[in-house]
C-alpha cells in the first residue's frame, strides 16, 4: 500500500481580496469597438437615470484575475483532490466528459425563448430525462424546473397542497421525523404548514404506530426521507405509506439519498407520492462550491395535473412545451430549470446505462457498510443495523477523554481528507455522518480507515492534538462567534488587512 | 465502469470483511414487492466517443444564439464572458468542491464569495449581499416575502411591467399563505403608472414591487415607486433582470430600494436555455438578520489571520427549521463566481463600457425600426437595451417564423404574456450585435413589412 | 455553579426575580453553558402583553437558536439594551448583567407554578432537556 501523506510542500500564497490589488487604469477586457454611433449617454436617456463611475469596483489586469483566482483555489478542498465522505451530499466524481457536453453551443447558447421547432434537441433531451427519472423511481412523470433540493421539496409540497385544494380541504398539518433534514419542516411552513414531528423508532426507523398516533383528517401528508439521515433504510415505509394514505394523506420523499437505490428498489412501490431528487447528487453534477445544483421531482399521475409550466409534452414525434395546464401550481421560478445541470445527468446516466447504474448503487452500499464494519471497535456506533449508503458514527467513546466531534473532524483534515457532515442528524448526539460513494476505491477506504483508527488512538493517549487542529492548513479555528457578532460581510475601502496574521505558518 | 474503481475482486474482499456473502444481504431489509426486478428501462451505457456525437446529433438542427443573428433578451442575455472564466471556473478545487461548511480547507470558495457579495452591494448600490439565490424569479418571490415578515402586512403590490414569469413565481410562492397581489397597469410610455401605483398602496401594502429596465426595456421611475411605498410605511423592492445596466444607470439602492433582486446570469453565464442562472439579492444592514440564504463574513483564525466563514447562520433551515428565513440551502456556487471573475475582469471602465454599448447599439437598432416600414416603436419612454416594437401590417408570428428561417431570432412575441399588445415583439440588442447584423435586421424587416 | 436562592426558575431555563410588582427575567447558568457563545438576542418591545410562557424573544449563538418564554404573564416595562452590543454579557454574568427583560407582574398567583433554586437543581440533575 502507498504511503499516503499530506504534503505540505508547494507555494500556496497569502492572497488578498481582488479589492486590494486594484490598481487605477488597469484593465482585464477586451470588448469590440463601438461601430455605431458613440452617442453620449445623456442623450439617450435621462441625465437623472445616470450613474457615475462604480466607486470601488477592481482595476486589474488579465493575469492578476487569473492569479487571484487561481491562488484561492489553491486553499479549497475539491472531490479531484481526495476523498470527501460527506453524508448525504454524495460527492462522487464529477465526469468531465459532461461539462464538455453541457458547453456544446446547441445546449450552452440556446435561448429560452427561442421558437421551439429549432430547439427539438433540447426539448428531447429534457422529455427523456423527465422520463428517466419517473422509471428509476417507479412513478409516472417528472418536473425538472425546480432549481436545487430544497426548491425540488418546496415543489413536492406545493403539488400536495394543490392535491388536497382540489379535493376542498388544503389541510394544516405535516408530519416530519425528528431526523429529517432541516429543509424539510422549512419547506413546510412555507407551504403554510405546521409541522407535527414524528419519533425515529429504537431501530432507527419510522413505526407505522408512531405515525398513526398523530395522523387525522387534517395532516396534509408525511414528508418521509428514505434511505434516512441515519443512512438506515426505512424498513416500515410501505406500512406508513399505508397510514397515511389511509386518512387521505400524501407521502413526500426527500431523494437525497437515492445513491443506493437506483435500479435496486421501486420508490413509487413503496407507496411514495412524489420524490424530489439532487441531479448534483445521486447524478453526479458538480457541486461547484454550493451549487448550482438541479431537484427535479418525481410524481405519480394523481399529482401531474399540478406540475409547473410549462412541461415538456411528446406530440407525435415532435416535442413542445405544454402551458395549457389549468390546475398547475404555476412556476417556481422563471424558464424551464437549471438546464445545464440536465445535460450533465444526462450524459450521466447515458454513460452508465442500466447496468452502471446498479452498479453503481450497489458499490456505494458495499463501501459504506465496509467502513462501517471496520469503524466498528473504534467509534460508538448508535444504530447496528447493515446501513446503505452512508453510517452514522457518534462521539460517546471519545467524549470520555473531553475529545469531541469537531475535533475529530478537524484532525481528519490533517490526515489529508475532507471531514465527515457533523452534528447531524440532530437525533445523534455528536453525530459523524460518513457517506464514501461509490468513487472511491478500496485502498482510499483503508488509508481513511486508518487514519481514523489513529484519531481514536490519539484521542486515548493524546487528546491535545486534537484540540489544536487542523495544523496543516493555512488558517485553523475561524472565530465564528465573532463574525457572527460583528458581521463583517462586504469589503469597504479603507487601509487594507494584512492577510498573513501573526506571522508564518 | 470507468467511474467505478472497484472491482468484483475488490468487493468479494469486502464483502467479506463486512461478513456477508453477497451484496443482496445487504438490501436483505428491502421489502421483496418494492424490489426492482431485472433492468431499468434505460437505454444501454454509451461510451465516451458515442455519448458526445449522440449529444452532438440532438442539438445538430436546433438554433443558438451564436450560429443564428440573435436579438432576444427578456431575462437571459446574449453578453461577452471574458475566455479566463471558463477556464478559471473548470479548476477541480472550484468545480468540485462542496458547500464550504469546513472553512479551513474552503477559504477558496469563502474569500470568492465575500469578493462577490461586495461586487453585488457595489453593483445595487445596497449594504449587504447574500451568497446567491436560484435565479431572478425565485429572488423576487423570496424578497416579498421578507417584506411581508419584516412589515407583518399581507398584501404586495406587483407592477405588471415586473416580468410576467417573476409575477407567475410571486403568485405561486404567495398562495398558500394567503398574501394578496394587487398589480398596477403600465402608461403610454411603457412605465409603471405612477397615479395607480399610488392609489394601490395602503397601509395593508408590505411592499411595491418594480422591476427596471422592466420587461418593455423601459427605465422605471424607481425612486417615486419606492417613495409611494414608503410614504405608507410598506418596503420597495426592485427587480433588475439585465444587470449590464447597472453599469450606466442610477443603482436602486440610491433609489430608495430597501431590497433588490437581480438576474445575475448576464455577467459570466451561459443562457444555456434557461438555467443554471443566479439571483442577486441585496438589502440594508438592518435587515440582514431577516434576509434568507448563505452568507459569508471575514473573521479571524486563532493566530489573526484573516479568514472568512459562513455567518449568522441561524437563520438558516438547517438550524431555524420551521422558522428559517427560506428553506434554501444551495446557492448557485459557480455561478456565482463566475459572475465574480467577469466582473473582476471587466472591472469598473469595462462594466461601464459594455453598458454604454449595449445603450448605443440599441438606440441605434431603435432609431433605424422606427422608421422601417410597417413598424413602429411602441412605447416612448427610456430604454436601456431592450425596446418594444408594434407590426402594424403582418402578424407577429409570422414575420418572427420568416426572419428565423433567414437565421435571424427577431425577438420575442408579446402575445403570450400581453394579449393587448399580442402585434408587438421584444427586440434586445447588446454588445454582441454587430451593426451589420443590426442593418441586416432591419433590412430583412423592413423587405416583409 | 448554584442557582441562586430567591429566585423562580422555569423548565425552559429562564429565572425570575421579583422586585415589588415587578420581575426581572433572564436566562440561567445552564441555557447559556448549552448554548455555547451568545451572539445576538431578540427582544421584545416596551409596551408588549405577554402571557405565562409564550414565546418573548430568542437567543443566538453561532450554531443554535433558542426561543425565550415569560415566566409570568405581564406587560414588558424595560428592556435590556446593553445585550444589543454585548451579548456576552449573558455567558458572563447571565443572572446579574445579562437580564433581559422587566415585566409587571399581572398575576402573582403565576408564580406558584415556577420552581424554586433548590427545584430546578434537582429538575437538571435528572437530565432536562
Amino acid at each position: 500500500m502507498s504511503d499516503h501523506t499530506v504534503g505540505t510542500r508547494g507555494l500556496v500564497f497569502n492572497e488578498p481580496l481582488i479589492f486590494d490589488r486594484s490598481v487605477p487604469g488597469r484593465v482585464a477586457y477586451s470588448l469590440p469597438p463601438s461601430d455605431v454611433p458613440e452617442e453620449k449617454p445623456e442623450r439617450l436617456i435621462p441625465r437623472k437615470f445616470l450613474r457615475k463611475e462604480i466607486a470601488g469596483f477592481p482595476e486589474v489586469s488579465e493575469l492578476d484575475v487569473v492569479r487571484h483566482f487561481t491562488r484561492l483555489s489553491q486553499w479549497n478542498f475539491g472531490i479531484d483532490l481526495g476523498m470527501y465522505p460527506l453524508g448525504s451530499c454524495t460527492m462522487k466524481y464529477n465526469p468531465r466528459v459532461n461539462e464538455d457536453a453541457a458547453r456544446l453551443p446547441g445546449f450552452a447558447r440556446a435561448h429560452p425563448y427561442q421558437p421551439e421547432e429549432l430547439s427539438q434537441g433540447a426539448l428531447q433531451l429534457m422529455y427523456e430525462l423527465a422520463e428517466y427519472l419517473a422509471q428509476i423511481a417507479a412513478m409516472d412523470a417528472a418536473s425538472l424546473q425546480p432549481a436545487a433540493g430544497a426548491h425540488g421539496e418546496l415543489t413536492g409540497m406545493l403539488l400536495i397542497r394543490a392535491y388536497h385544494v382540489s379535493k376542498g380541504n388544503p389541510r394544516k398539518k405535516v408530519l416530519v421525523p425528528d431526523s429529517a433534514h432541516g429543509t424539510n419542516p422549512a419547506s413546510s411552513a412555507i407551504c403554510g404548514y405546521q409541522v407535527i414531528p414524528v419519533k425515529t423508532g429504537p431501530r432507527g426507523s419510522v413505526e407505522p404506530q408512531a405515525v398513526a398516533d398523530v395522523m387525522d383528517a387534517d395532516v396534509a401528508g408525511i414528508m418521509m426521507t428514505n434511505p434516512n439521515t441515519l443512512g438506515l433504510f426505512e424498513e416500515h415505509i410501505v406500512g406508513v405509506c399505508q397510514v397515511v394514505h389511509a386518512k387521505g394523506g400524501q407521502v413526500y420523499c426527500d431523494g437525497a439519498n437515492m445513491n443506493p437505490m437506483v435500479g435496486i428498489a421501486k420508490m413509487g412501490a413503496m407507496g411514495i407520492d412524489v420524490l424530489q431528487y439532487n441531479l448534483h447528487k445521486t447524478f453526479s453534477t458538480p457541486h461547484g462550491g454550493g451549487g448550482p445544483g438541479s431537484g427535479p421531482v418525481a410524481l405519480k399521475a394523481h399529482l401531474a395535473p399540478f406540475m409547473p409550466v410549462p412541461v415538456v409534452v411528446k406530440r407525435g414525434a415532435r416535442y413542445a412545451l405544454d402551458y395549457d395546464r389549468p390546475h398547475s401550481i404555476g412556476k417556481v421560478r422563471a424558464f424551464y430549470g437549471n438546464f445545464g445541470m440536465m445535460v450533465r445527468a444526462y450524459a450521466y446516466i447515458r454513460t452508465l446505462g442500466p447496468d452502471g447504474l446498479r452498479r453503481m448503487a450497489q458499490t456505494a452500499v458495499i463501501n459504506a457498510n465496509y467502513l462501517m464494519s471496520q469503524l466498528k471497535g473504534s467509534y460508538d456506533l448508535p444504530y447496528d443495523r447493515f446501513c446503505k449508503h452512508e453510517c452514522v458514527f457518534s462521539d460517546a467513546i471519545q467524549a470520555k477523554k473531553d475529545v469531541h466531534t469537531l475535533d475529530i473532524a478537524k484532525r481528519l483534515m490533517d490526515y489529508g481528507f475532507h471531514p465527515p457532515t457533523i452534528y447531524f442528524p440532530l437525533i445523534v448526539k455528536g453525530a459523524l455522518m460518513i457517506e464514501p460513494t461509490e468513487s472511491e476505491s478500496k485502498e482510499t477506504l483503508d488509508q481513511f480507515i486508518a487514519a481514523l483508527k489513529r484519531i481514536a488512538a490519539e484521542a486515548e493517549e493524546h487528546p491535545d492534538l486534537l484540540h489544536e487542529a487542523p495544523q496543516k492548513p493555512r488558517v485553523s479555528r475561524l472565530n465564528e462567534v465573532k463574525a457572527a457578532r460583528e458581521p463583517n460581510l462586504r469589503w469597504r475601502p479603507g487601509p487594507a488587512r494584512p492577510a498573513g496574521g501573526r506571522g508564518p505558518k | 465502469m470507468r467511474y467505478i474503481p472497484n472491482t468484483d475482486a475488490d468487493c468479494r474482499q469486502m464483502l467479506a470483511a463486512i461478513g456477508v456473502r453477497s451484496v443482496e444481504d445487504l438490501f436483505a431489509d428491502i421489502p421483496r414487492q418494492v424490489r426492482v426486478k431485472g433492468d431499468l428501462k434505460l437505454p444501454p451505457a454509451l461510451s465516451e466517443t458515442d455519448l458526445m456525437r449522440h449529444m452532438r446529433g440532438l442539438v445538430a438542427k436546433d438554433a443558438d444564439v451564436e450560429s443564428y443573428s440573435s436579438f432576444l433578451g427578456a431575462g437571459a442575455y446574449n453578453h461577452f464572458a471574458p475566455t479566463i472564466t471558463n477556464h478559471l471556473i473548470l479548476r477541480g478545487e472550484f468545480l468540485t468542491a462542496y458547500t464550504p461548511y469546513q472553512p479551513e480547507i474552503s477559504q477558496g470558495t469563502l474569500q470568492a464569495i465575500y469578493e462577490y457579495q461586495t461586487l453585488v452591494c457595489q453593483l445595487t448600490g445596497m449594504e449587504v449581499a447574500n451568497a446567491s439565490m436560484y435565479e431572478g424569479g425565485s429572488a423576487l418571490a423570496e424578497a416579498v416575502l421578507m417584506a411581508h415578515r419584516a412589515t407583518g402586512r399581507e398584501e404586495v403590490v406587483v407592477a405588471r411591467t415586473v416580468h410576467p414569469e417573476y409575477r407567475q413565481v410571486i403568485r405561486t410562492y404567495l398562495a398558500p399563505l394567503g398574501i394578496r397581489i394587487r398589480e398596477v397597469p403600465y402608461g403610454a410610455a411603457g412605465g409603471t403608472d405612477l397615479k395607480l401605483l399610488r392609489a394601490a398602496v395602503t397601509e395593508q401594502t408590505a411592499c411595491v414591487a418594480v422591476q427596471s429596465p422592466n420587461f418593455f426595456g423601459v427605465v422605471e421611475e424607481v425612486a417615486e415607486a419606492a417613495a409611494a411605498a414608503h410614504a405608507k410605511g410598506g418596503l420597495a423592492v426592485v427587480a433588475v433582470a439585465e444587470p449590464v445596466s447597472l453599469g450606466l444607470l442610477t443603482p436602486p439602492g440610491e433609489l430608495g430600494a430597501d431590497i433588490v433582486v437581480a438576474e445575475g446570469q448576464a455577467f459570466g453565464n451561459p443562457i444555456s436555455f434557461g438555467g443554471p442562472y443566479l439571483g442577486f439579492f441585496a438589502t440594508k444592514e438592518r435587515y440582514v438578520r431577516s434576509m434568507p440564504g448563505r452568507l459569508v463574513g471575514q473573521t479571524e483564525d486563532r493566530d489573526g489571520r484573516v479568514g472568512y466563514v459562513l455567518t449568522l447562520s441561524t437563520r438558516e433551515q438547517h438550524i431555524r427549521r420551521e422558522k428559517a428565513t427560506s428553506n434554501i440551502c444551495t446557492n448557485e456556487g459557480l455561478c456565482a463566481l463566475a459572475a465574480t471573475i467577469t466582473l473582476c475582469a471587466l472591472g469598473k471602465q469595462g462594466v461601464r463600457e459594455m453598458a454604454l454599448l449595449n445603450l448605443r447599439k440599441a438606440a441605434y437598432a431603435k432609431g433605424k425600426l422606427a422608421k422601417a416600414k410597417g413598424f413602429a416603436l411602441r412605447f416612448d419612454g427610456p430604454t436601456f437595451n431592450e425596446f418594444v416594437v408594434q407590426a402594424k401590417r403582418r402578424p407577429v408570428r409570422q414575420i418572427l417564423g420568416a426572419l428565423a428561417r433567414k437565421r435571424m431570432l427577431a425577438g420575442v412575441a408579446l402575445d403570450r404574456f400581453y394579449p393587448e399588445l399580442r402585434d408587438c415583439f421584444l427586440v434586445c440588442v447588446t454588445e454582441q450585435n454587430r451593426r451589420e447584423e443590426i442593418d441586416g435586421l432591419v433590412k430583412a424587416l423592413g423587405g416583409g413589412g | 455553579m448554584t442557582n441562586p436562592e430567591g429566585l423562580k426558575y422555569t423548565r425552559e431555563h429562564e429565572w425570575i426575580k421579583v422586585e415589588g410588582d415587578k420581575g426581572r427575567v433572564g436566562i440561567t447558568h445552564y441555557a447559556q453553558d448549552q448554548l455555547g457563545d451568545v451572539v445576538f438576542v431578540e427582544l421584545p418591545k416596551k409596551g408588549r402583553q405577554l402571557r405565562q410562557m409564550e414565546a418573548f424573544g430568542a437567543v443566538e449563538s453561532v450554531k443554535a437558536v433558542s426561543d425565550l418564554y415569560c415566566p409570568v404573564s405581564g406587560e414588558v416595562v424595560e428592556v435590556n439594551s446593553a445585550l444589543e452590543q454585548k451579548p456576552e454579557l449573558i455567558n458572563q454574568d447571565p443572572y446579574g448583567q445579562g437580564w433581559m427583560i422587566v415585566v409587571k407582574v399581572r398575576n402573582a398567583k403565576e408564580l406558584t407554578a415556577l420552581m424554586s433554586a433548590q427545584q430546578y437543581t434537582s429538575f437538571l440533575a435528572q437530565g432536562a432537556k
